[in-house]
């Protein structure tokens, strides 16, 4: 017999699992599983962070690039509820992320006990499932079923709440990992008869037309998408989350969508003839109004979560599939093709975009600096293949109109929910996910401020993070939107900053400002060549606005150049 | 076009599974108007009967959205033609008035029948659909209902296929 503690077996479960990164913040409700984890140090590395939701984030951060599972610990009541916008964050981007909380006794159960809350319930709608386990012996099949849907199927975030006496409480400890659910079926049967429909639109179209997002990547496709795209021709653009999926220099890749997106991409969208959808579920701020979304196209629709198939689109053929098997199958049927004409459509588009925009911001004839060029300047020094991670705003919408990505699984943001704050802590932990890449955090000054308690993360844990800070003194994209709607009414979207370069100092990070174009690539050169974390501020234009730009409501094809 | 939509669910039997479900049409701002919930001929499942009156758009996309739950083994829509339904109603009333007024004819004209009679009360059960209990309800009133109480509605599809043969394709 193998009798051990219930917070024993939660390590021996997560060693089971092969987890060897653990963030986290102890608390009296999780003591048993933080005395336990004391055994574990040598298997397993705990990184202390400052504030719950800075774990979550840095578990959504190393589950990204690393493509496991990413784990967090945190006690119950406030320890608890501050993993909230972080679940929110990974569900609504379908990050692969368990979280285990400590919860008070079972017997004081919704009696308002000292830091007891109701997490099952405030948790429900941003998780993909919850549990609350009260009895020792049930804490290897939690934790066996929570790993595997996490990361089966559509991924998402998995809660475990573990009352005290759980953990207290003696197990005959026995794991095995869980393979299949009765109710569940992570991985579709995809319908052969689709795919040939599929197939016969694209091969009779004149301007078929591919967009994928994040599903490509988190079903691990990239190399059977630029088969399928190099055999059919077809011109590809992506998503937020889907950058990269496809190398942002490819041929046949004509840009970024939505409401910040390129020119030709959107508003081709309305010229296409079949239209074929991989891995993207159609939010709003790609497809603006939908009641002018791509009308005069055939829809394709693959996605491995059926609930996304005619939810906001409605598809001609919807394929519920996993990307990687349709991408196979749909290349095995494909005629070969080069759409030249249409692909020459989007180059001419992009001609204009680039007259209009793309020149003078990464060529400013501005005093000031630009972000755009800070952007395009870390591109080329980095080769498009360091993991950028970003913040939510204008840098962020900047740093993916102009950051070259190439790389694998190198493209961090909150996309779905926006989250303000997720940079910073999901930077370290994409640093811990692929420690052999650099990691570059862009975040704005309003942004940075929301999780800068992460720096003592850095100092403690010592993770090399390169935090790059453009500084506007502004909410920026706030203040864009309230000049172009609100009739320039900047309504507390001035913000006085801190002196970020003290404050990293005072973190022992090394850091650096500049104000100046001149000292722009010296600057960057020391940043990206350190050896350890640096943080990076570079004061830019302060009314400063991103284009080009679909209004909300407006249709892609009326996106503004200026 | 706006209708009444009965939605059956099949699910694990697992603390939660119904607030995972409520929180679907909460979300959507959607109006549940009756529930039930029970045991169903497979042991271990559980079976909801949920009515709502919305489109068929909407409809689909919330039932789409319960189904990807972890916890729920197969949901299905149907409109009030393609069901076979019923409520459960039961009446309270003084049984002096009862005995003295008559009132046996109208509870046998409504096929209802008397649970139970006491010295003080005595309590009328009637199935059938909502305008029938609205009806005995109506007739009865006049002896003065003490108490009256209606369930939510039961459903069982006319096309659907057993429980089992779903089980056994997954
Ligand atoms: C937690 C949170 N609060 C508020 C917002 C709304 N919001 C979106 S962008 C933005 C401004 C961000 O400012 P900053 O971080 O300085 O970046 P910039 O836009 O200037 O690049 C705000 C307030 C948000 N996305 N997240």
């Amino acid at each position: 017999m193998n009798t051990i503690r219930g917070a024993e077996a939660v390590m021996k479960s997560l060693v089971a699992e092969k987890v060897d990164t653990i963030f986290g913040y102890p608390g009296g409700a999780i003591m048993p599983i933080y005395d336990a984890l004391y055994d574990f140090k040598d298997e397993v590395r705990h990184i202390l962070v400052r504030h719950e939701q800075g774990a979550i984030h840095a578990a959504q951060g190393f589950a990204r690039t690393s493509g496991k599972v990413g784990v967090c610990f945190a006690t119950s009541g406030p320890g608890a509820t501050n993993l909230i916008t972080g679940l929110a964050d990974a569900m609504i981007d379908s990050t692969p992320v368990v979280c285990i909380t400590g919860q008070v006794a079972s017997h004081l159960l919704g009696t308002d006990a000292f830091q007891e809350t109701d997490v099952i319930g405030i948790s429900m709608p941003v998780t993909k499932w919850n549990i609350q386990v009260t009895r020792a012996e049930d804490i290897a099949d939690a934790i066996a079923k929570a790993f595997y849907i996490a990361a089966s199927g559509r991924p998402g975030p998995v809660l475990i709440d573990i009352t005290k006496d759980a953990q207290f409480g003696m197990v005959d400890f026995q794991y095995t990992p869980c393979q299949s659910i009765r109710s569940y079926r992570p991985h579709p049967v995809m319908n052969d008869t689709q795919i040939q429909e599929a197939v016969a639109l694209l091969n009779s179209a004149q301007k078929p037309y591919l967009l994928v997002g994040q599903g490509i990547v988190l079903a691990e496709a990239q190399a059977e998408l630029k088969a399928f795209v190099e055999k059919s021709g077809i011109p590809v653009a992506s998503t937020l989350l889907g950058l990269g999926a496809l190398p942002v220099d490819h041929p046949q890749y004509v840009g970024y969508l939505g409401m910040h997106g390129n020119y030709a991409p959107n508003i081709l969208t309305n010229e296409c003839d079949v239209l074929l959808a991989i891995g993207m579920r159609f939010d709003d701020r790609v497809t603006g109004d939908v009641n002018r979304y791509a009308k005069q196209a055939k829809v394709i629709h693959i996605d491995i979560d059926a609930a996304e198939l005619n939810k906001i689109i409605p598809a001609t053929v919807a394929i519920h599939a996993d990307a990687k098997d349709a991408l196979s199958a749909l290349t095995q049927q494909i005629e070969e093709n080069s759409h030249g004409k249409w692909l020459q459509q989007f180059k001419e588009l992009r001609q204009v975009e680039e007259q209009e925009v793309i020149q003078e911001a990464v060529h400013p004839t501005s005093e000031a600096l630009k972000m755009a060029e800070v952007v395009q300047l870390l591109s080329d020094k980095t080769n498009g293949d360091a993991i950028v991670v970003t913040d939510v705003g204008q840098h962020q919408m900047i740093a993916s109109r102009y950051y070259e990505y190439k790389g694998y699984r190198n493209n961090i943001t909150s996309g779905g929910l926006g989250t303000m704050g997720f940079a910073l802590p999901a930077a370290i932990g994409a640093k811990l996910g692929n420690p052999s890449k650099t990691v570059v955090a862009i975040i704005g000054d309003g942004g940075f401020q929301m999780t800068i308690q992460e720096l003592g993360t850095i100092l403690q844990a010592k993770v090399d993070v390169k935090i790059l800070i453009l500084n506007n003194n502004f909410l920026g994209m706030v203040r864009q939107w309230q000049q172009l709607f609100f009739d320039r009414r900047d309504s507390f979207t001035e913000i006085v900053n801190p002196d970020f370069v003290q404050i990293a100092k005072g973190y022992a990070i090394e850091a650096t400002k500049i104000t100046e174009r001149e000292a722009l690539s010296g600057a960057l050169d020391a940043f990206l060549n350190s050896k350890e974390a640096y943080l990076l501020e570079v004061v830019v234009e302060q009314e400063d606005n991103v284009f080009p730009m679909i209004e909300t409501g407006a249709s892609v094809a009326d996106i503004r150049l200026n | 076009m706006v209708q009444v939509y009965n939605i059956s669910i099949f699910t694990e039997n697992h603390i939660g599974i119904l607030n995972r479900i409520t929180i679907i049409f909460t979300r959507r701002h959607m109006n549940i108007e009756s529930i039930t919930a029970s045991e169903s001929e497979l042991k271990g499942i559980y079976r909801y009967t949920i009515v709502v009156k919305t489109t068929e758009s909407q409809v689909k996309k919330v039932v789409g959205q319960i189904e990807r739950q972890v916890d729920v083994l197969k949901a299905f829509y149907h409109d009030d033609s393609q069901v076979v339904y019923q409520e459960i109603a039961l009446y309270k009333i003084p049984t002096d008035t009862f005995m003295n007024g008559g009132s046996e004819t109208i509870v046998r004209a409504h096929s209802a029948r008397i649970l139970s009679m006491e010295v003080g009360f005595t309590i009328i059960e009637k199935t059938g659909q909502p305008e029938e209990l609205q009806k005995l309800f109506d007739e009865l009133e006049p002896f003065g209902v003490l108490e009256f109480v209606r369930s939510g509605r039961v459903a069982i599809s006319k096309p659907m296929k057993t429980l089992e043969s779903y089980l056994a394709e997954m």
